[in-house]
């Protein structure tokens, strides 16, 4: 019972796409996309820019790729551990709404120590294989692509390797690309999307 | 006058935001507020650094001022791991407030507060100034509930008996006792009734001591004694990660309340039925809110804790004062880091409307929090919080607890750390 009238409640915030809400009892109005995001920046940075290795920068995702990020953390699609759990308190328009706010924010430029002939190699592979998704050096992405650029290598690693495990299902596409590359490929493209800034 | 004064000096040298002060006053007083409106912080910890932050970061024409005793702030959350041997030394859990309050514009107080005044909204700190204010935020964490110990005095029985429940100096006592302890002592660790701040804190620490034990004195072991019925948060999870690594190391006993401390004998009492006798004695006290809020009279009925708004974070019994972090009662929101860090947000966001006479925003909030079962794995519990009819609950199906031990949460776990505690220092 209480359960359901919670998420009636959650369904009409939804539906005014975050208007106020003016109903017997209302008092406040429904959190807004900053109440949603900051409280990720616990672990994700003040504004999404993160500053633990393991952990992704939001700051500058595309709102289409936080959205769909969360929708497959929530499902199980996207294997988590914390996240899968936290998405599960969130509707579809609380995803909008962080989206929004995180597509808001600029890239977060991080420092770390990268091989510089990785790197050099990473941009000619990105440039041949990845850049019809990966825009801008990795800066954008097409639809629902995240932005690479920037993002800590063992956040990257640790992505990389789930999907090469299959643990992480990659799009067909990159699947294409993927699949012809060597570890060592992999390893300078991943070196050259955490140095561009 | 003179007391403005000395704050103002006191300001200038306390953190390089002496360049901001030109544009908050009329009189050059700095602490004269008769120009603006201003947001008194109380506790520079998890809470306070964050909630200080967030209101300048959302309205740079509201005046904050943090008070805080220390320059420097230790983490609890992590310091088990210091405890059990996995970390050198507490410097990564230790943040300063320099370059929060210099990127913020944020006029840091190195004092403790000794009076509130809830009429006048003014507080008094120990050098005798007072600080006028708009709202303040007590974000204290916790004091101790000492007298439900018989023969516990604060100022000495920490000494021989650390508690090691606020990070610094007594964290260091412990584990300089557990290396002292010859191989085949006993360690005692006494757990208090809930609530308490960090649930599963105890039990990691246990699980940090034990493993500690297992590697460099096998024929020691670790006795919990725990106040509540059972281990009151990853339940699971612990027994499992104990009969994994540290199968007869740890003695577990649920419903075994310490109501009494011989630090002479080195003994506790279990509610006068029992002597447990330890080489090294680690006694949690039961809690309370800190002391600052008992100087305001927001705590509660129940003498504990401070009942608050579940949107707002104000006080139910003081208007104009807000209360955060381990001493309020959030509802469904544990006593953790990450919670005074979200409900930090939540207060300031609505500070900042109610300020500029605009509508508060619904809470929406998180918590994380992971323990340490070993040397490389880790356990969490997460949470996503709503407030409905004025009361902060969990939202329904989602949240909870790791299916098991994980390595990754273990780096995960890392990275929260830096995070978090680069969030509160920058």
């Amino acid at each position: 019972m209480e359960q359901k009238r919670w998420s009636n409640q959650w369904g009409r915030w939804a539906l005014t796409a975050g208007a106020l809400v003016i109903s017997a009892g209302a008092v406040a109005a429904p959190p807004s996309p900053a109440m949603l995001a900051n409280a990720c920046a616990g672990c994700h940075g003040t504004y999404g820019g993160s500053a633990g290795p393991a952990m992704p920068s939001l700051a500058g995702q595309s709102k289409e790729a936080i959205v769909v990020a969360m929708q497959k953390f929530k499902s199980g699609e996207r294997p988590s551990t914390v996240m899968g759990r936290l998405a599960k308190g969130y509707t579809d328009a609380d995803f909008a709404a962080m989206g929004a706010f995180f597509a808001g924010q600029k890239l977060h430029p991080t420092q770390q120590t990268l091989n510089p002939a990785r790197v050099a190699r990473g941009a000619s592979l990105q440039e041949a294989n990845c850049s019809r998704c990966h825009l801008e050096d990795g800066k954008e992405g097409k639809d629902d692509t995240p932005a690479m650029a920037s993002q800590w290598l063992p956040y990257l690693e640790m992505q990389m390797a789930l999907y090469l495990e299959g643990k992480r299902k990659m799009p067909e596409k990159m699947a294409e690309k993927v699949k012809p590359l060597s570890v060592e490929d992999l390893e300078a493209l991943l070196h050259y999307y955490a140095s561009v800034k | 006058m003179t007391t403005d004064r000395r704050n103002f000096l006191k300001l200038m040298g306390a953190g390089g935001v002496g360049a901001s002060l030109a544009a908050c006053s009329t009189t050059g007083t700095g602490l004269d507020k008769s120009a603006g409106r201003r947001v008194v912080v109380v506790g520079g910890g998890y809470g306070g650094t964050i909630a200080a932050k967030y209101i300048r970061m959302m309205d740079k024409s509201i005046e904050v001022v943090l008070i805080e005793p220390n320059r420097q702030f230790v983490s609890c959350p992590f310091s088990n791991l210091y405890i059990g041997g996995l970390l050198p030394d507490l410097s990564t859990l230790t943040i300063g407030y320099d370059k929060l309050a210099a990127n913020h514009g944020i006029k840091m107080v190195h004092d403790t507060v000794t009076a509130v005044d809830p009429v006048k909204k003014t507080v008094t700190v120990s050098s005798g100034g007072t600080i006028d204010y708009d709202r303040l935020v007590l974000s204290p964490g916790i004091d101790f509930r000492t007298e439900e110990i018989a023969g516990y005095d604060l100022a000495t029985t920490p000494q021989i008996m650390p508690h090691a429940w606020k990070a610094g100096p007594q964290t260091v006592l412990l584990r300089k006792q557990l290396e002292d302890m010859p191989n085949g002592g006993t360690v005692v660790l006494s757990v208090p009734l809930g609530p308490f701040r960090c649930p599963p804190g105890p039990y990691e620490r246990a699980s940090m001591i034990a493993m500690y034990l297992k590697q460099h004195k096998p024929k020691s072991k670790i006795v919990v004694l725990d106040a509540n019925p059972d281990i009151v948060s990853k339940a699971g999870l612990f027994r499992k990660g104990w009969k994994k690594h540290y199968e007869g190391i740890i003695q577990y006993r649920g419903g075994q309340k310490v109501t009494a401390v011989d630090a002479k004998n080195r003994s506790v009492s279990i509610e006068g039925m029992e002597e447990v006798k330890g080489d090294v004695i680690n006694v949690i006290p039961p809690q309370r809110a800190g002391l600052v809020a008992g100087k305001a009279g927001v705590i509660g009925p129940d003498k504990k804790w401070c009942p608050v708004n579940g949107t707002t974070f104000e006080s139910t019994l003081q208007k104009n004062i807000h209360v955060i972090g381990d001493a309020c009662i959030a509802g469904a929101m544990p006593k953790s880091g990450y919670s005074a860090n979200s409900e930090a947000k939540i207060c300031a966001s609505n500070i900042v409307a109610l300020m500029n006479g605009k509508e508060t925003i619904d809470m929406s909030g998180i918590n994380v929090c992971f323990s340490f079962l070993s040397a490389k794995e880790a356990v969490s519990v997460a949470g996503v919080y709503a407030v409905q009819d004025g009361k902060i609950i969990a939202v329904p199906n989602s949240g909870g607890v790791s299916p098991d031990l994980s390595e990754v949460e273990a780096v995960y776990a890392s990275s929260w750390l830096k995070n978090i505690l680069t969030e509160m220092s920058t």
